[in-house]
Order: C-alpha cells, then sequence, then structure tokens
C-alpha cells in the first residue's frame, strides 16, 4: 500500500534563514501526528545545538509523513531536509535532485533573499514543481501582495495561488499539504531496473557505522543486499533499511521514487560521498546518476591547540570529524611560532567556522585559526603551475612568474537606498560590476565578480552593518584570474611570524601591514628590551610599530600583609606566561595570535 | 626561635589620598574600645604559646597612625605585650608616627613607654607635593618632630619618602633627598608611590584630573635614590630601604628573610606555625570574636613547601644582598638551585641576577625592574 507510487510526493523547503522552514516542518510532523505538540519543543529537523543557535541546518535528514488527504486517500510524504547556506550549495543541489518539488517559503515582511533565489533557479533545473508558500502573515509588518509580486517579477513563477501561512500559529498547513499531493508530481522511475539510489547525506553512527540517506531513483535496495558504491567502487551488506518517522524504524526494503536510509557497515563517509550512486552489487546499474562530484575545499586555515599537549587530541577530533564530513580536509603542518597543528580545508567560512566550534564544543579543544585563505595558483619562472593553499608557502617572489586567485560571482540581494553602500564595498573588495537589476520598486539585485579572498575577509560581515542588515548575499566560483598579489609578513624583533603571513592584493599591502602592526603593538606586552613589529613585503618594510622596554617594574613596599596577595600575583603572572608562545626572545600571548587573526576593519 | 610582633592601630586624623590600607577616623570611644580589645587578643596568645615562640626580637606599631591614639593607649598595650611575652634584651621597638601627631611631650611618653625606634611619614619636603598625597603636616612638622625625638631620647629615627608623585619633578625629588639627609635620621625608606585601585588619588588620576608619573621619571627617580643616599653614608640594603651601618629596620628585616611574626590587631596578618593568617579588617567583627573568647582571624591559609620555598625566594631577593643559598638548604633541606635550576638559569642568562659568595642577589640591572624577576619563582 506504502509502495503505491502515485501517493508518494518527495519535497524539500527552499528558505532563507529565519523565514521559518524549521518552524514550518515541525507543523507537518505535528499535523500529520508523527509528534505530539509536547514532543516539538524542539525543532527536531535540526540535530545539533549548534545549528539551533545559529538558526540554520547543517545535516540533512528526510522525514517520512502519512497524510491523509482530502481525497480521502493516504499519502507518504518524504520531507527532504536541505542546508540553507552557500558554503554547502553543492548538497542542496543534491537533495534538490532527490525531490520532484519544492515549497518556496518567504518571510512575509523581508521578501526574497540571494540566496532563497540562488536555491530556487537550482530547483527550477532539477525541474522541481515549486509551491510558494508566504510565510508570517501575522507579523505586524506583513506585505503578502508586495511579496507575491517579487516572487512573479523576479523568479517569474506564478504566485497567485501561493499559500497565506503562519507555521507560528499553524495557519495554512492544511492547504500547503493539499497542494503538495495535488501539484507535485508522483516519482518516476521503473520498478524493474537495475538500482541505482542517489546518497544526498549521510552521516557517522558510533554503532551502525555511516548512515546514508538515499533516494531510491530505479529499482529497490533490501536489507541483505550486496551494495556498490559507484563512484568510489566500494561494496557491502546492507545490515539495516529505514525511514525516519521522525525516529528511525526499520522497513524490509525501499522501492522505486522512496526516500530513507541504509547502514551497511560503511566506516567512513567517505565510502559513501554526497552525491555518490548506490547500486547492487550483483546487478550493476550501466552508468551512475548524474552529478556527482568531489566536494572541493575552496578555504584554508591552520588549526593549532592553545595549549601543545592537546596536538594528539586534535587529531583524533579532526579524524573523528572526518568519519562524519566528508567535505573537509585536514594535514599536519608546523608553524615556528604555533607549534604542531593541522592546514584544515573547507567548503567556506561557515563551514570552517561550524568545524572550529564543533572541535571545541564536542572535544573541548581550545584553538588559534589562522587567518583563512584561498587557495592561489603560482606559475614559477621555471614555467611549473603550483596550487598554494598556505600563504607562508608561496614561493620566493623572484620565482613567482605569476599569481592567479580564485574569483566568485556574486549575486547581492538590497534594498535599493542601500545599493550606493553594497557598490561602494564591492569596489573596495576589487569586484568588478556586471550587472544590477530592480526586483522591485525598492529592491535590487547586484551582480559582481570579486575575488574570493575578499569575500572570506570580512565581507559578509561589512554587508550587513552596511545594509543595517537587510541585504543577502550568494556567491559561485567563477575561476581562476591573474591578480597583483604579494606575500605580506610580519616580523617581530626580525623574525618572521610565520602564523601571520597573508597573501594581499599590492594596493592593499600597506593598509593591512599597518592594521597588524597597530594591534600587535597594542597586544604585544612590554619585555625590559624594545620590540620592533614590522609588515613587510619581500624586503620591503611597508609598516612599522615598536613596543618599548619595561623600565620600571617593581613593588616598592612588600612587608608582612603583603605576602599572600604578592605571591598569588606572581603565581597569576607566571601561569599567564606559560601560555606565550616564545618567537625567538619575544613570548607573544595567544590572546595577541587571536586578536591579529580575527582583526576587522575599523 | 624568636618572634616578631606587628601591632595594627587602624586609626587616623584622616585619610591620605593614596592610601589603601585598613584605616578608620579616630574617635576616642572606638579607639579605647580597639585597645581593650587588642589587650584582650594578646591575652589569647598566652596559654597558646611555648616558651620559646614567646621571645620577641622586635615589635612594630603600624597603621594607620599608632600616634593618632594618646600615648597612654599605645603604653597600655606595651605593657600587656610585656606581660605575655618575653622581649630580647634588644628587641627594636618601632612606632609609626604622623610628624603632625607628635609634640615633645608625647616623645617623651612613647620612650617611657618602650618604644626606642620613630618612623615618621614624611612623604615629601613639598608642600604642594604633600597636598596632592592628603598629607596634614608641613615641612617645618618634620623637622620638630624629629628635633624632639632626639630630645626625648631615640637614636633611631626612620624617614618614609615617597617619589614619583603627580606632578613631582626629578629636581625636587633630590631637594627632598637633600632636606632628609640634612636631618640626619638613621634609616630612610623611599617608596615609588603605587596608584591603588579605589584610592582618591588613583581616582583623580584615571579622571586625568593629575598626570601620572611618567616611567622614565620615576626610574631616573630611583637611581637617584640609591645614588644620593649611598654616597651620603646610607647603606642600600633593600630595594626601597636604606640604613646607616647597623641601623637595618630589625623588625623588615624578619619579614623579607620569611622568617614568623604575629600581627595583633584588626586586619593585621600573621606568618606563624606555617600558616599565614588575616585577622578581621571590621572593628565590629574584631570585637564580638574577642568578647566570645575566640581568635579574631578571618582567614587562615597554610603554606605549602613550595609556597614557602618561593617566598622564600622573592621576599629574600628584595634584599640587596640576595638570598642565602646555604641559610635556605639548612632551612628546607634542598638547594634553590636544585629546586629553581631552570628559572635561575634563564635569569643569570638574561643579567637579572648573579651569584655573590653564598648570596644569590639581584643584579644592579634588575632592581628595577625586579617583579620580573620575582614572578620566576612564583
Amino acid at each position: 500500500m506504502e509502495r503505491e507510487r502515485d501517493r508518494i510526493r518527495n519535497f524539500c523547503i527552499i528558505a532563507h534563514i529565519d523565514h521559518g522552514k524549521s518552524t514550518l516542518a515541525d507543523r507537518f510532523l505535528e499535523y500529520t501526528g508523527a509528534l505530539s505538540g509536547r514532543e516539538m519543543t524542539e525543532q527536531v529537523l535540526d540535530q545539533m545545538d549548534l545549528e539551533r543557535e545559529r538558526g540554520i541546518t547543517i545535516k540533512m535528514q528526510a522525514v517520512r509523513l502519512k497524510y491523509k488527504a482530502a481525497d480521502g486517500r493516504e499519502y507518504q510524504l518524504n520531507l527532504i531536509d536541505t542546508p540553507g547556506h552557500v558554503d554547502f550549495s553543492y548538497e542542496v543541489s543534491r537533495s534538490l535532485a532527490a525531490c520532484e518539488g519544492a515549497l518556496l517559503v518567504v518571510d512575509a515582511a523581508q521578501g526574497i533573499e540571494a540566496q532563497t533565489l540562488a536555491n530556487v533557479y537550482m530547483a527550477l533545473e532539477h525541474n522541481l514543481e515549486i509551491i510558494p508558500v508566504i510565510n508570517k502573515i501575522d507579523l505586524p509588518g506583513a506585505e503578502p501582495e508586495r511579496v507575491k509580486k517579487e516572487i512573479e517579477d523576479v523568479i517569474g513563477l506564478d504566485a497567485s495561488g501561493a499559500v497565506m501561512a503562519s507555521a507560528k500559529y499553524g495557519i495554512g498547513i492544511e492547504n500547503i499539504l493539499e497542494q503538495i499531493v495535488a501539484k507535485i508530481p508522483p516519482p518516476g522511475g521503473r520498478e524493474d531496473a537495475r538500482l541505482r539510489a542517489l546518497v544526498f547525506d549521510s552521516h557517522y553512527d558510533p554503532y551502525k557505522g555511516v548512515i546514508a540517506y538515499i533516494r531510491v531513483v530505479e529499482g529497490s535496495v533490501r536489507s541483505g543486499m550486496r551494495i556498490r558504491m559507484m563512484a568510489s567502487g566500494k561494496e557491502f551488506e546492507v545490515s539495516e533499511v529505514g525511514v525516519f518517522r521522525p525516529a528511525p524504524a526499520a522497513v524490509d526494503g525501499l522501492g522505486t521514487g522512496e526516500v530513507g536510509f541504509i547502514a551497511a557497515g560503511m566506516k567512513n563517509v567517505k565510502d559513501c560521498m554526497v552525491g555518490d550512486t548506490v547500486t547492487d552489487a550483483e546487478r550493476p546499474a550501466a552508468a551512475p546518476l548524474p552529478g556527482y562530484r568531489k566536494a572541493t575545499p575552496v578555504v584554508y586555515c591552520g588549526l593549532y591547540p592553545v595549549d601543545p599537549g592537546e596536538y594528539e587530541s586534535l587529531k583524533d577530533a579532526l579524524e573523528k570529524l572526518k568519519l562524519n564530513d566528508a567535505s573537509f580536509t585536514y594535514e599536519p603542518e608546523t608553524s615556528e611560532a604555533l607549534g604542531f597543528g593541522f592546514r584544515c580545508g573547507f567548503l567556506g567560512l561557515l563551514h570552517m567556522e561550524i568545524v572550529q566550534e564543533r572541535l571545541e564544543r564536542e572535544y573541548k579543544l581550545t584553538l588559534i585559526t589562522t587567518a583563512p585563505n584561498v587557495v592561489y595558483r603560482v606559475t614559477t619562472t621555471a614555467g611549473e603551475a603550483v596550487y598554494v593553499e598556505n600563504p607562508s608557502k608561496l614561493p620566493p617572489a623572484g620565482k613567482i612568474e605569476s599569481i592567479e586567485e580564485p574569483y566568485v560571482k556574486a549575486t547581492i540581494m538590497t534594498p535599493k537606498e542601500y545599493v550606493g553602500a553594497v557598490m561602494e564595498l564591492c569596489q573596495e573588495r576589487r569586484g568588478s560590476f556586471s550587472n544590477m537589476e530592480y526586483m522591485s520598486v525598492s529592491r535590487v539585485m547586484l551582480n559582481y565578480e570579486i575575488p574570493l579572498s575578499e569575500i572570506i575577509y570580512d565581507f559578509f560581515d561589512q554587508l550587513k552593518s552596511r545594509t543595517r542588515g537587510y541585504a543577502s548575499l550568494d556567491y559561485e566560483m567563477a575561476g581562476y584570474v591573474q591578480s597583483d598579489l604579494v606575500k605580506l609578513e610580519i616580523l617581530i624583533a626580525g623574525e618572521v611570524l610565520d602564523a601571520l603571513s597573508v597573501v594581499v592584493h599590492r594596493d592593499k599591502a600597506y593598509y593591512r601591514g599597518r592594521q597588524l602592526v597597530e594591534k600587535l603593538r597594542e597586544l604585544i606586552p612590554r619585555h625590559l628590551f624594545e620590540i620592533p613589529i614590522q609588515a613587510a613585503v619581500g624586503n620591503r618594510v611597508v609598516a612599522r610599530e615598536t613596543v618599548k622596554a619595561v623600565r620600571k617594574d617593581v613593588l616598592a613596599k612588600c612587608y608582612g600583609g603583603d605576602v599572600t596577595r604578592k605571591r598569588k600575583l606572581l603565581e597569576k603572572q607566571k601561569e599567564g606566561k606559560k601560555r606565550l608562545k616564545q618567537v625567538g626572545n619575544v613570548e607573544i600571548p595567544q590572546e595577541a595570535f587571536m586578536a591579529v587573526l580575527g582583526v576587522r576593519e575599523k | 626561635m624568636t618572634v616578631g610582633l606587628y601591632i595594627h592601630v587602624p586609626f587616623c586624623l584622616k585619610r591620605c589620598s593614596y592610601c589603601d590600607f585598613v584605616s578608620y577616623i579616630y574617635e576616642p570611644e572606638a579607639a579605647e574600645a580597639y585597645i581593650t580589645d587588642l589587650s584582650a587578643e594578646i591575652r589569647l596568645y598566652g596559654p597558646l604559646l611555648r616558651e620559646d615562640e614567646k621571645r620577641v626580637a622586635s615589635i612594630f606599631f603600624g597603621g594607620g597612625t599608632p600616634t593618632s591614639l594618646p600615648a597612654a593607649s599605645l603604653k597600655t598595650v606595651m605593657d600587656e605585650i610585656g606581660s605575655v611575652f618575653c622581649l630580647l634584651p634588644d628587641c627594636e621597638t618601632t612606632v609609626e608616627a604622623n610628624p603632625g601627631t607628635v609634640h615633645p611631650r608625647y616623645l617623651d611618653s612613647l620612650a617611657e613607654a618602650g618604644f626606642n625606634r620613630l618612623s615618621l611619614g614624611v612623604q615629601s619636603f613639598d608642600e604642594g607635593l604633600l597636598r596632592v598625597l592628603g598629607r596634614r603636616h608641613g615641612r617645618r612638622d618634620v623637622e620638630n618632630a624629629v628635633r624632639w625625638a632626639r630630645e626625648a631620647g631615640f637614636q633611631n629615627i626612620n624617614l618614609d619618602l615617597i617619589y614619583g608623585i603627580p606632578g613631582q619633578a626629578a629636581e625636587g625629588w633630590l631637594e627632598t633627598l637633600e632636606r632628609a639627609v640634612a636631618i640626619a635620621p638613621e634609616h630612610i625608606s623611599a617608596y615609588g608611590l603605587q596608584l591603588e585601585e579605589g584610592t582618591p588619588l588613583a581616582r583623580a588620576v584615571a579622571r586625568g584630573e593629575l598626570v601620572p608619573c611618567a616611567e622614565e621619571t620615576e626610574l631616573l627617580m630611583y637611581l637617584k635614590a640609591v645614588d644620593y643616599l649611598t654616597s651620603n653614608g646610607y647603606m642600600h640594603y633593600e630595594i626601597s630601604n636604606f640604613a646607616k651601618p647597623g641601623r637595618q629596620c630589625a623588625h623588615n628585616l624578619g619579614y623579607w628573610l620569611n622568617l614568623p611574626y604575629l600581627g595583633l590587631g584588626a586586619a593585621a596578618h600573621s606568618f606563624f606555625r606555617n600558616r599565614r593568617f588575616r585577622n578581621e579588617s571590621s572593628l565590629a567583627r574584631y570585637h564580638e570574636k574577642l568578647l566570645r573568647g575566640e581568635y579574631p582571624v578571618e582567614e587562615e591559609l597554610p603554606v605549602t613547601l613550595d609556597a614557602e620555598m618561593a617566598e622564600t625566594m622573592f621576599l629574600g631577593l628584595r634584599l640587596i644582598d640576595g638570598v642565602s643559598l646555604s641559610s635556605f638548604c639548612r632551612r628546607f633541606g634542598r638547594c634553590p638551585g636544585e629546586v629553581y635550576r631552570e628559572e635561575i638559569a634563564g635569569l643569570k642568562k638574561a643579567g637579572l641576577i648573579e651569584l655573590k659568595g653564598d648570596f644569590l642577589r639581584l643584579t644592579g640591572a634588575a632592581l628595577p625592574v625586579a617583579n620580573r624577576v620575582f614572578r620566576e619563582f612564583a
């Protein structure tokens, strides 16, 4: 009965952060009786604390709902959750590929945001049926008619049937469910074909190994079946097939068009990459499903334990995280200033922050992170092309023929009064203007090509602060472009601090150098000798500051009443000294590195 | 063994702008009640102490302003001490005095009560700076006080001086030193002003009403004091202290050698039988506990061996002679070279400490930045 395919609907929700995706998902669970109201105290689709705090979804899940529609028949609705951030656009594309339809949820007060637009376009590319939902109509600032028009003007979708909803108050939920049943087509695919199932997510479970979230496109999968992952070529025996309701529940198998999970004793998420195709090892399909690609990191940074004794723990933690997240990479690296650590690659800045926070929170590590950088393509004078993931590893200037850096195509949506501010920001960040379009009388879409390095350096924060939080950003990689880039080095008392080396555009070297040395002057404690701090490009010093020597530091009086207090004070100072990193003769507090690495524009 | 006694007198006629010690404005009734409590506290120690623990090598009445009290009150306390403790024949007995609070008869009474050393809080001979510090006395008061003290028989007089006062110039400091030396005290303490949090002076500096002394100037003043006093017959024997030969302050030497002492009175600190403890600083609580016959202790901490060794090092290094390695080894059964091997090696390499005979001491260069050395031993 459940397998009757015309009663299956696979869909996802496209929404900007905070536009109400999680609340809406909760209402579906509640409405269809999958969970009681009391169990709904927490939004179930967002599993991790971190996600809840940031209001974004990192890991996707698929929930199966039983819905008795107005036509009297019971439908199987599979809600596939999607991550909501540009860093994870490949994952988004895979979960869209697992659906036939999508709810486009737009905040009635805020309208369409850049991220939403990018995801809608992606959904249209996958031929998904789009159901517009205008959410938060209860808000005092709600302008559903304006938003409707925006959907029509900007995306070109017919929004006349858009559902007016308030997920918060449960308004419009039934209407949405009915539209899902009525408008989204049931899945196609041949039941008797050889198995092809799309992996749209996976996660590592310490007891069962890797859990793969799959959409069966053709054929079917059963417990006990021997399967092959077509990209990795690895074979496993399926130990469990199940669905989430939302609690995991075992089923005999998944038929064509169905969504669920399989466990097959896979030890590492690498064995089961997102986008890979699961097939029958005995009767393998001729070709995998289209669209698989390996996720490549675009942002790198060094991660170092504050306490060198935590190096092994960091290594273990990275190994464990990697089990769960195939898209980040790490390899050991050594810094003279920071000691032993790892150079890690991420899909983007947010991905980087998430991994850092998980390491600190779940593994109780305290980390120093170097400034994130992009991957540079350097052509040497010998005509060789090398990719550089660490600024301090840039070949000497004399051996560099040219340097190329990755650019992105950025889409920014903003209320029109901030267009000037946004254009100014893009200009400052070496962006080149490509297009501007009015989405409505009050909102504008700007397109720029901008170096990725500028995006990862504080761009998003700046965009938000210059537009009072109203602008939204989306971008996609646009290839390498040659730039006039130089390596900016920081020298403390004549010693290069490798951890602070950055690659910058020549025109910005002075400014960045100035910023860094000024910050360091404030943070490096005074020593018994004078400490010059320099920023240099090659042999040319572009900025210099000096930490003056301590001339007098002595407690004038120390008598009976002062001893305990004095000793505690000295102990504290000594304890503080342990956290100092020795660079040459100079002791630099960890805080200095952290503050400098987190340096923000004023 | 011997013990040092510190008696805290927490009363002043007026608070000085830089002071953060526990002290209250003098009132006759409160002071009288306090003397009764203090006597009771002294008597509590009678049955507790072994005979050898009652051998007193030095007594120091500090404050506050001990001389804000009638001389008879101070005598009462001295008599009480004499009835419980055994004062050694050459016991140094100091009383701190504010130059503005003493007169000839008063000083005679102090001498009769058994005090043989007078420590005058002079601070400066510059009337303008004295006002900045919130001091009541003037230049003439100091000269008079010393003359009267000599007449009363005090052969051991200390002058406390302060440098690094907001608005003070190096030349002015030299003049204060000259005037101090001209009076010919046996001992001079020269303290760099510490801006203690919460004091009126620190607040005035924070508000920008006063400009703190530049570090360079303060260093210059310190070096000037060392230079001027040592060339005028005073031995530099501790970071901030200078004495004519044989006139080092025995009581304070006890602190720097990390020897035991008992602090009596409100807010007084003690180091005794391997514990450090501090009396109640509120007069009311101090009184209540004594009324119940309890020791008026507010906080008590055992001193671990490590802590005692560390204290012995950083207190001892305050002395210009430094720490006697053989005394340290005898006392702890372990030697500094073994306990602080790395620290000593690093400091030697940096030119901050040196070995002279049996003594490990600060180098001349390390004196103004001694905290950088001390913290290595914490």
